[in-house]
């Protein structure tokens, strides 16, 4: 048959309207453009305009459609019919759901506030929900970051006034060698990817240190496989490495850190590590052009790092010289930690010896002028081009915020935070721990708390805790178990209302987080506790559980009223400053979501229920002088509400649409973003871009902008003073105590410099019982439980065998098909078992969540998710094995209360197949019924 | 049996970088989600959310685990869709002449109201990057977004696949393969871009971009000069560190 081709249309229409939003199939915030035909979605794809993902969108951002047709999605109010954990509910109107929701809660107002529990997932509302709560006057609330990352960003705050992620990142234009440390496929997804197309245009160098060799890590020049948990010594290793050869920015040490500052080092003094400071109380650096001790920013004062200095007979010394001394010693030395990292030496060396290089033969300097909170003007800027991120491989160990410190140590010493090619702040940061709220923990009957929960304790006087040292919140954050616990610690809620330790409560109000599932330690235990009934009352022992999820998740059926959200596409959203906004290193950004398409069922956005309950309750600030609604829904409050005069929850278009920032509200606002692409930025001015925070430009710039009240220069903390307030209480000093049995644990862990420690969970076990390491890691085409109800990425990632390094592969002779028991000192798991090489040898793993209970997000009950995926989670238990010393030690950080979910050791055995991957669970009802048998989704004709 | 057209003007096709893609699937789905709305029937799925899934894509990554003798274990990620073949042996085996390749733009495309759905051609192509539709019997395969590139509904920069478009890390270009100048072409000059099979004599326009080598350390002798320690006692240390800050 002779050559012939149709005419084809070549300019078939996109769509009739194409409408820009943000998406939301998981946290990164991307800009997204939503073609839609007819009212309804036919494809979406990244906003070219958008400073997050600049156009592009990854698996999951382009799967949003089958999102927004998921059989899963709720469809209207449930009211519990069955026992809980059937699945059995009826549909209610919203009217009936939300006033039993009012009738369980009002009476709790009255009488007991902490009573009502309220914590949100992954949450991109916490300034709204936040203050609800705080309106409310309970003080136990919190957002997920204690089983999440909260490690990575109390670290970064208290360290040097800002985290990885939102609120800074790699210099990705001028960096020349990235260090990834326990980065997976996520936070943030898209920038990391460009980013690492960016760095691999230029021919930069890319070293991931990381268990597992898949994704980032595939695609590293240099792999360092490290045994978990051990990253901190293989940084302070590096530390020792760079003192020894002198390769540290002294100059950036001594102008922009504590490295100077004068700590007590008189053992018999009860100020011992505290800082030698004035009467004003400013710390006090020894000038070098006179050898006196001067206020730390006193104009022109040359800060020394070589001298001590004695007062009242009492020596101090620098900071510098301490951390040196501690470095220095041969404990870590590469030699000393090669084995237990699971990295030889002189790999270790190596890798210190490319840090030097390149940070200061291959230095950058930027002609932008710019002058210092001392006063003096500098006509450069030094870039040393080392640029690090991490995030939850470092952080999701009990070791994880002093290993997070370890690295921003690291950092530090290198002069790389906030120069050019490092690590670059993003506003609303740098913001100092101090310039952070304390915790507010005080409830009154009828009354709100007295300002936010969340924040960082500066001492034991900030401490969450009543007079006689016990915790006031029932996730026992901000108590002595954890002082510093910034995000609280949503993984303990559950397990101590259960327990009535500290205290009962009586309403359980979750928003998007699934508790009953993979969100939770110990799964089946943690439904156990959703489902005990108290002999006493004949009740729930937890009475009364509220959820909201926009899906049929498995911690829908172990709810008695559920609030149907709608999915990403049918609501308001701000992604703002005042919560975790979408800001860049030159720019500060936020962003909207707004409904492109209407809700096809009985759903509302969980932010527009919230105010209408806040208003129903009468909480201040959600009623107005006579009573009536102050807010219609979230659109609403989100133009109008005001957290200090004129500074509202979107900066762009405020008063009369020409106001940044600052101004009064404006009831055009949400329509001047959605006019403007749904986003808004700020770019920072040159001269204000770099050395952020002392920089008086940037300070000026962000008082201007609202972010801040006054100029708030700092010093970065190599040693971490507040720490040091913790150990000396536990030593005895002062008048807040902790109790007995914590004091030695307080001792080690709040040590105010870096350090590295076992992790717990090892160091109580045998660990010849249990040799290997078992992580999860979150999959790039899956967000955590949401991916498996989307017809299309379960296509990607609908199973998890457990992957095994070829040491016990071979060992045990394992075969494709096989299966294996793994066992934990918490329990066991019988499930698929695959062989990977490019792993360390001493860890098994698999990819996170893509394990669901059967009847749960509308799947058939035979889907592989249900009977051959799984979870590690049942072998992990929010404590630690019983010591014997009469007490349940948490298997969180002692400093955080993060979850340590990556400490877990496992054992591995063949074992013939079971049916179906164990423990099985019995099917839940669904409440939305199952999918359809096919799909063929067109839009148009 | 269906005829090659004698020659083409151009060679649209891909050039794929595997040192830079991290395997994220967001090109498989920007392809599905484009395809599906698109050019002929929409790209079913089969028990979307049953026992077992499948459906069709036109546009798959694969991931390869390679063990070097004296190196760590690495991973690939492999990228596979038509290669739009010059010499492409799904059109030949064709019966109705559904299967073409455009003479314009070597672009190799199914006509789908002539496709009697044999599924000849996805035997004949030996990449395997043809998927026959469950549900509309017909075959399908990557049209290289041929309904995208012309397309004057789209902003100019948009005229791009959408996997293009769309990958993160920037790892996929799109251009005309017969010019040596262009920048696809220019990139597997410098890059010593790699058909696949090529003992096949199929002769596929798509190239890919071979993996840098990896976890080549540097020997420690070589990096020895830049740890050169300061001092070698914890005095030593401190006059080092004074003679350091009186040079500041």
């Amino acid at each position: 048959m002779a050559h012939q081709q149709p005419t084809l249309d070549l300019s078939p229409p996109i769509g009739d309207a194409t409408h820009k939003t943000t998406c939301y199939m998981c946290a990164c915030r991307c800009g997204i453009d939503v073609h839609l035909k007819g009212g309804r979605v036919a494809y979406i794809e990244g906003n070219r305009d958008h400073p997050v993902n600049k156009g592009v969108l990854c698996a999951k951002g382009s799967a949003g459609i089958m999102q927004v047709n998921a059989p899963s999605r709720l469809r209207a109010p449930l009211r519990r019919v069955g026992p809980r954990g059937s699945g059995q509910f009826e549909e209610i109107s919203w009217d009936e759901a939300l006033q039993t929701a009012v009738d369980w809660m009002a009476p709790l107002r009255a009488t007991a506030p902490e009573k009502l529990a309220f914590f949100t997932g992954r949450d991109q509302s916490q300034s709204l929900t936040g203050w609800w709560a705080q309106m409310f006057g309970t003080p136990n609330y919190a957002a997920h970051g204690g089983f999440c990352s909260v490690n990575m960003a109390a670290a970064g705050i208290a360290t040097m006034g800002g985290a990885f992620w939102e609120f800074g990142q790699p210099d990705w234009e001028r960096a020349r060698l990235l260090l990834l440390f326990g980065v997976a496929e996520d936070h943030d997804s898209n920038p990391i990817k460009i980013g690492i197309g960016q760095l691999k245009d230029r021919g930069a160098r890319i070293i991931g240190i990381n268990p597992i060799r898949t994704g980032y890590n595939a695609v590293a020049d240099d792999w360092i496989g490290i045994t978990p948990g051990t990253d901190g010594l293989l940084i302070l290793s590096l530390v020792h490495c760079l003192l020894q050869a002198g390769k540290v920015d002294l100059d950036y040490l001594a102008r922009w850190t504590n490295a100077p500052l004068l700590v007590n080092e008189d053992p018999k003094s009860p100020d011992r590590g505290l800082f030698l400071r004035d009467a004003a109380g400013k710390p006090l650096v020894l000038d070098r052009r006179t050898g006196l001790p001067v206020a730390f920013d006193a104009p022109g004062v040359k800060p020394g790092l070589a001298h001590g200095y004695r007062r009242a007979g009492i020596t101090h010394r620098p900071v510098f010289q301490i951390l040196a001394d501690r470095y220095l010693s041969p404990d870590y030395a590469p030699e000393t930690v090669a084995d237990r990292c699971g990295v030889p030496a002189p790999r270790i060396r190596a890798l210190a010896a490319e840090l030097a290089h390149v940070a200061f033969d291959q230095a950058i300097e930027i002609a932008e002028p710019w002058t210092d909170f001392r006063g003096e003007r500098h006509e450069t800027v030094t870039g040393r081009p080392v640029a690090m991120h991490a995030m939850r491989g470092i952080s999701a160990h009990s070791n994880g915020f002093q290993t997070a410190r370890a690295l921003h140590l690291l950092q530090i010493l290198l002069g790389t935070v906030e120069t050019p090619g490092g690590f670059r702040f993003k506003p609303p940061c740098p913001k100092p721990m101090e310039a952070q709220p304390r915790p507010n923990a005080r409830a009154t009957p009828g009354q709100p708390l007295k300002g936010p929960h969340l924040g960082f304790p500066l001492g034991p006087e900030d401490l969450a805790v009543d007079a006689a040292g016990r915790p006031l919140r029932i996730d026992k954050a901000f108590s002595w178990e954890n002082p510093l616990s910034a995000h609280g610690l949503m993984h303990m809620v559950i397990a101590n209302a259960h327990a009535g330790d500290p205290y009962r409560i009586d309403t359980l109000f979750l928003y998007m987080a699934n508790m009953a599932w993979n969100s939770s330690m110990g799964t089946e235990r943690v439904t156990r506790m959703l489902t005990d009934i108290d002999p006493d009352t004949g009740e729930y022992v937890i009475p009364r559980i509220i959820y909201s999820d926009a899906y049929s998740s498995e911690m829908v059926a172990y709810a008695d009223l559920i609030l149907p959200d709608t999915t990403y596409l049918e609501r308001h959203d701000c992604i703002s400053l005042l919560d975790r906004p979408i800001s860049e290193a030159d720019a500060a950004g936020d962003a909207i979501r707004w409904p492109v398409v209407e809700p096809d069922r009985d759903v509302r956005g969980f932010q527009s229920v919230l105010i209408d309950l806040g208003a129903r309750l009468g909480l201040p600030g959600f009623v107005t002088d006579d009573g009536r609604p102050a807010y219609a829904d979230y659109a609403d409050y989100i133009q109008r509400h005001e957290r200090r005069p004129g500074i509202g929850p979107l900066m762009g278009f405020r008063g009369d649409g020409t106001d940044t920032g600052r101004g009064a509200p404006n009831g055009d606002q949400i329509a001047r973003y959605i006019d403007n692409g749904g986003v808004f930025t700020h770019h920072i001015p040159t001269g204000a871009r770099f050395m952020k925070p002392w920089n008086a430009a940037y300070q000026d710039w962000a008082i201007a902008l609202g972010l801040q009240d006054r100029r708030q220069p700092y010093l970065f903390n190599l040693w971490l003073e507040p720490l040091r307030r913790f150990q000396r209480a536990a030593e005895g000093q002062g008048d807040h105590q902790p109790p007995d049995h914590l004091r030695a644990r307080l001792v080690a862990a709040m040590d105010p410099l870096p350090h590295w420690s076992e992790p717990l969970e090892q160091a109580a076990i045998d660990q010849s019982d249990y040799p290997l390491h078992a992580l999860t890691q979150r999959p790039m085409a899956m967000y955590h439980s949401w991916g498996s109800q989307n017809a299309w990425l379960r296509q990607i990632h609908g199973e998890n065998p457990l992957y095994l390094p070829t040491a016990v592969w071979e060992a045990q002779g394992f075969a494709e098909g096989d299966w294996a028991r793994v066992t934990s000192p918490h329990g066991e798991i019988v499930v698929p078992v695959a062989h990977m090489a490019a792993l360390n040898p001493h860890t098994v793993w698999t990819w996170n969540a893509i394990g669901k209970r059967k009847g749960a997000w509308a799947l058939d009950p035979r889907a592989p998710e249900a009977t051959r995926g799984f979870l590690l989670n049942h072998l992990i238990h929010e404590l630690l094995p019983p010591r014997g010393d009469g007490h349940r030690w948490a298997n969180s950080d002692p400093v955080t209360g993060q979850a340590a979910w990556f400490d877990l050791r496992v054992r591995v055995e063949k074992a013939p197949a079971p049916q179906e991957s164990q423990p099985a669970f019995p099917p839940l009802a669904s409440p939305v019924g199952q999918g359809p048998a096919t799909l063929a989704w067109k839009i148009g004709p | 049996m269906t005829c090659l057209p004698a020659r083409t003007d151009r060679k649209l096709g891909l050039v794929i970088d595997l040192d830079t893609c991290v395997g994220c699937q967001a090109c498989v789905v920007a392809c599905k989600g484009w395809n599906t709305e698109n050019y002929g029937a929409p790209l079913s799925d089969q028990d979307p959310y049953g026992p077992d899934p499948s459906g069709t894509f036109l546009n798959r990554v694969h991931t390869y685990e390679i063990t070097p003798e004296n190196a760590p274990a690495q991973i690939v990620h492999f990228p596979k869709s038509c290669l739009h073949c010059d010499d492409a042996p799904c059109v030949t085996v064709c019966p109705t002449g559904a299967s073409y390749k455009r003479a314009e733009d070597g672009i190799v495309l199914v006509n789908e109201s002539d496709c009697i759905g044999c599924g000849l051609c996805a035997w004949a192509c030996p990449y395997g990057a043809r998927e026959m539709d469950a549900t509309a019997r017909v075959m399908k395969k990557c049209t290289l977004c041929v309904d995208r590139i012309y397309n004057e509904n789209l902003a100019e920069e948009d005229r791009e696949p959408a996997c293009v478009r769309t990958c993160p890390t920037g790892a996929r270009h799109f251009g005309d393969l017969a010019d040596p100048d262009s920048a696809v072409s220019r990139l597997v000059a410098d890059r010593a871009g790699l058909d696949l099979m090529p003992d096949l004599g199929t002769k596929p326009v798509n190239k890919y971009l071979p993996p840098r080598p990896r976890d080549r350390w540097e020997d420690a002798s070589v990096l020895a000069p830049f740890l050169e320690p300061v001092a070698d006692s914890p005095q030593g240390f401190l006059g080092w560190l004074d003679r350091a800050l009186e040079r500041l």
